[in-house]
């Protein structure tokens, strides 16, 4: 169902910037076992359980996703599902915008599933055939390493097989998680990720232990979607209380697609808790703000937009995070944000000029 | 008197203060006797949330725990460190005794009876500045609806109180029975910090620590009302008043521009939401001072409480007996306006609670 391009976006010369979209993505869950895209990069050992059993589902079906594949209408390529055609989204994409680079986030079911080791399978798979058909055809992509993370073990195995690649430049976790991110289970993965400089990239959705709220299921997809803060507020909580950061000084998270209007907020709140409740949590050292401007990136996409303009100065100074704010489309889905349009409240071109590439270009270390 | 226990030298309406007993004995006198023989037999001791560890710092500020009882558990202290000290020209007592934790629900739904006769003998009959919250089995809505028609017409109750860690979230129809009792009688629903439901407080597990389920305790808030405005309770019941206690607020700005782009994108599957959510957040909602979650810079609270686009949405509390401010001077923003103070210490909620 390929569909005619947009007529291409004039790129305002005075507000030309160089643009680095750290969200990109080329696989987007499950679509069916025999054509998802990675399937011909599938370990030949889990090839049959995968063509045969498949991934069993914790929550069943969620709510259904506004439009087909959440994407944009025009995003849909000449064959595969969108997002996963290279010279088309390099059309429709990183050439329309002269993007400089662009980080591809894999949104696969590996982290999610039951059996473990089987998750570690599509990890694989979906590693190599993002090496294969992306990193080594254009030069301006990285890309997420996928890890089964709910097992530590078989994480640690992937990262340590493929940590080195110079292509991947972050794990790729979902903010729904089984427990929350700080909790021991997960620090061997932390410990190995320091080891090879990979930042934890943590992205919109997944399925976790529970409902989605912290009170039952949820109705609707406006309550998933825009409920997903929620999910990255309980990771960022548990981060800093647990004392992860004391642990691994060198570790950094990468917040994909959370919104970050909701930041400075939650600094206050955990600031003044831990006032009262520092006993509680002996091993930390600093106030849980600090912690937070030191360790976490954000990217931009789903941009707030506040009621008053002047409101989103505002919100960029409580929380004083310039240095860590990264822009991203989240192309080809729905609520894609333009490079010429998310940041149109930002009068400071230094600043605007950080967000849009250069806090990237330091983290992932790109020329 | 300690420093600790002053006012502000103007009247206020505080919307939060505790009131608790030592324990189910106190209720004796209220429920029948087959549960005071399951109870004495069995040796149950309650609904046991934990929401406020006895130990804790924020459980109790120094000075209110009296000789017998946890802090709130003694009226003469209530009128000695909060009633007289800040002026209290009219108290809200909200009763955090979670009856929907107790999973025998006929028992949950005696205990629920025997508190608010007990509230009504020990609290509103003894001080007529009190008003007070009407305790629920709101695990069974039909059972919380019968308990408001038994007490609604009393004109010390204002409204229903509710833990905001729900089984099920409010805006569900299954909680139709009880928002139309609660409406018929004019009562406001309280949504508490706190609860114990079974269900991990947070979309990614369950916390380690009560520090960091504390600060989750905001997003549940947040997932509430959501569900109340896209699920359609304020559709179902247009006169539905909420109030969000110790919910925090300044993450409400950012929440409503985050939900006002989504309503734009996917107002179509919930066309009963016919403005912007932030539109029925003014309408509906209100939400307590404390805690303040105030950061340092006492501007960017300014600025915080400024994005609200509104002067009618807080309404000041102390949060009796629990420890978040030491004294006046950090129990309200600094550099309000007066006319915008007297909104907040007593305005808003005379005019939300009818008083």
């Amino acid at each position: 169902m390929a569909m005619t391009l947009l007529e291409k976006p004039e790129i305002k010369k005075r507000e030309k910037l160089s643009v680095i979209d750290c969200d990109i993505h080329n696989v987007d869950g499950y679509q069916s076992p025999a054509t998802e895209v990675w399937v011909d990069y599938m370990p030949s050992a889990w090839k049959d359980y995968h063509l045969s059993i498949a991934g069993r589902r914790r929550s069943g079906s969620n709510c259904p996703r506004a439009v087909p594949f959440a994407a944009r209408n025009d995003a849909f390529p000449p064959e595969g599902p969108p997002g996963s055609h290279l010279g088309f989204m390099q059309e429709q994409l990183l050439d329309t915008w002269e993007m400089d680079y662009g980080i591809l986030n894999p949104l696969s079911p590996a982290g999610g599933q039951q059996n473990l080791e089987y998750g570690a399978a599509i990890a694989q798979a979906v590693n190599e055939w993002q090496i294969a058909e992306w990193l080594e055809k254009d030069e301006r992509l990285r890309a997420s390493l996928t890890v089964a993370y709910e097992d530590a073990d078989l994480a640690v195995a992937e990262i340590e097989r493929l940590g080195d690649h110079p292509g991947f430049v972050q794990l790729m976790f979902m903010a729904r998680t089984m427990e929350p991110l700080g909790r021991r289970k997960y620090w061997k993965i932390y410990e190995a990720a320091v080891d090879y400089d990979l930042p934890i990239g943590i992205h919109f959705g997944g399925t976790g232990i529970g409902p989605i709220t912290g009170a039952g299921k949820a109705a609707h997809y406006i309550q998933d979607h825009g409920g997903m803060p929620m999910a990255f507020q309980a990771q960022v909580t548990s981060y800093v209380y647990e004392g992860v950061f004391e642990r691994f000084p060198d570790l950094k998270i990468v917040l994909i697609e959370g919104g970050f209007g909701w930041v400075a907020p939650l600094m206050w709140r955990m600031d003044n808790w831990y006032r009262k409740l520092k006993m509680e949590v002996p091993y930390l050292k600093r106030l849980p703000s600090e912690y937070i401007r030191d360790h976490f990136y954000l990217t931009t996409q789903p941009v707030e937009e506040p009621s008053d303009p002047a409101y989103f100065e505002q919100m960029l100074a409580h929380m004083d995070m310039d240095d860590k704010l990264m822009f991203a489309t989240d192309y080809p889905h729905w609520d894609f944000d333009s490079p010429d349009q998310a940041l149109s409240h930002v009068s400071d071109q230094d600043v605007k000029k950080q967000i849009m590439a250069e806090n990237a270009r330091e983290l992932y270390d790109l020329d | 008197m300690t420093a600790d226990f002053t006012g502000l030298g103007r009247p206020v309406i505080d919307c939060d203060i505790h009131n608790a007993f030592a324990s189910l004995e106190t209720l004796v006198p209220y429920l029948e006797d087959h549960w005071i023989a399951y109870i004495r037999e069995s040796h149950f001791r309650g609904p046991g949330a934990n929401d406020y560890p006895g130990g804790a710092p924020t459980s109790a500020r120094k000075g209110t725990r009296p000789a017998n009882g946890p802090p709130g558990s003694n009226l003469e202290l209530t009128q000695k460190q909060v009633l007289d000290p800040w002026n209290v020209e009219v108290g809200i007592l909200t009763c955090g005794y979670w009856v929907q934790s107790v999973h025998n629900e006929d028992l949950a739904a005696s205990l629920a009876t025997a508190i608010n006769q007990w509230q009504i003998d020990h609290w509103l009959e003894k001080d007529a500045r009190l008003r007070a919250s009407l305790v629920v089995p709101s695990q069974n809505p039909l059972l919380a609806a019968r308990e408001i028609e038994r007490f609604g017409d009393h004109p010390g109750f204002v409204q229903v109180i509710l833990p905001v860690r729900s089984y099920s979230l409010y805006g569900k129809s299954e909680y139709n029975p009880m928002y139309a009792a609660a409406v018929k009688h004019d009562l406001a629903i309280g949504i508490h910090f706190g609860g114990a439901s079974s269900l991990p407080p947070t979309p990614v597990g369950w916390p380690s620590t009560y520090i960091e389920e504390c600060a989750d305790m905001a997003q549940i808030f947040q997932a509430q009302i959501l569900s109340l405005i896209s699920e359609g309770a304020f559709a179902r019941f247009p006169e539905l008043r909420v109030v969000l206690i110790e919910s925090g607020f300044v993450w409400m700005p950012a929440w409503m521009w985050r939900m006002d782009k989504e309503w734009k994108g996917l107002r179509r599957d919930t066309p009963w939401v016919v403005r912007p959510p932030s539109d029925y957040v003014r309408e509906h909602i209100r939400m307590t001072l404390q805690p303040m979650d105030a950061p340092i810079n006492s501007k960017h609270l300014l600025q915080m409480i400024g994005q609200l686009d509104s002067d009618e949405l807080l309404m000041f509390s102390t949060d009796y007996p629990h420890w978040h401010f030491d004294g006046p001077d950090d129990a309200i923003p600094k550099g309000l306006s007066d006319s915008l103070l007297e909104k907040i210490l007593r305005e808003n909620a005379r005019a939300f609670y009818k008083l």
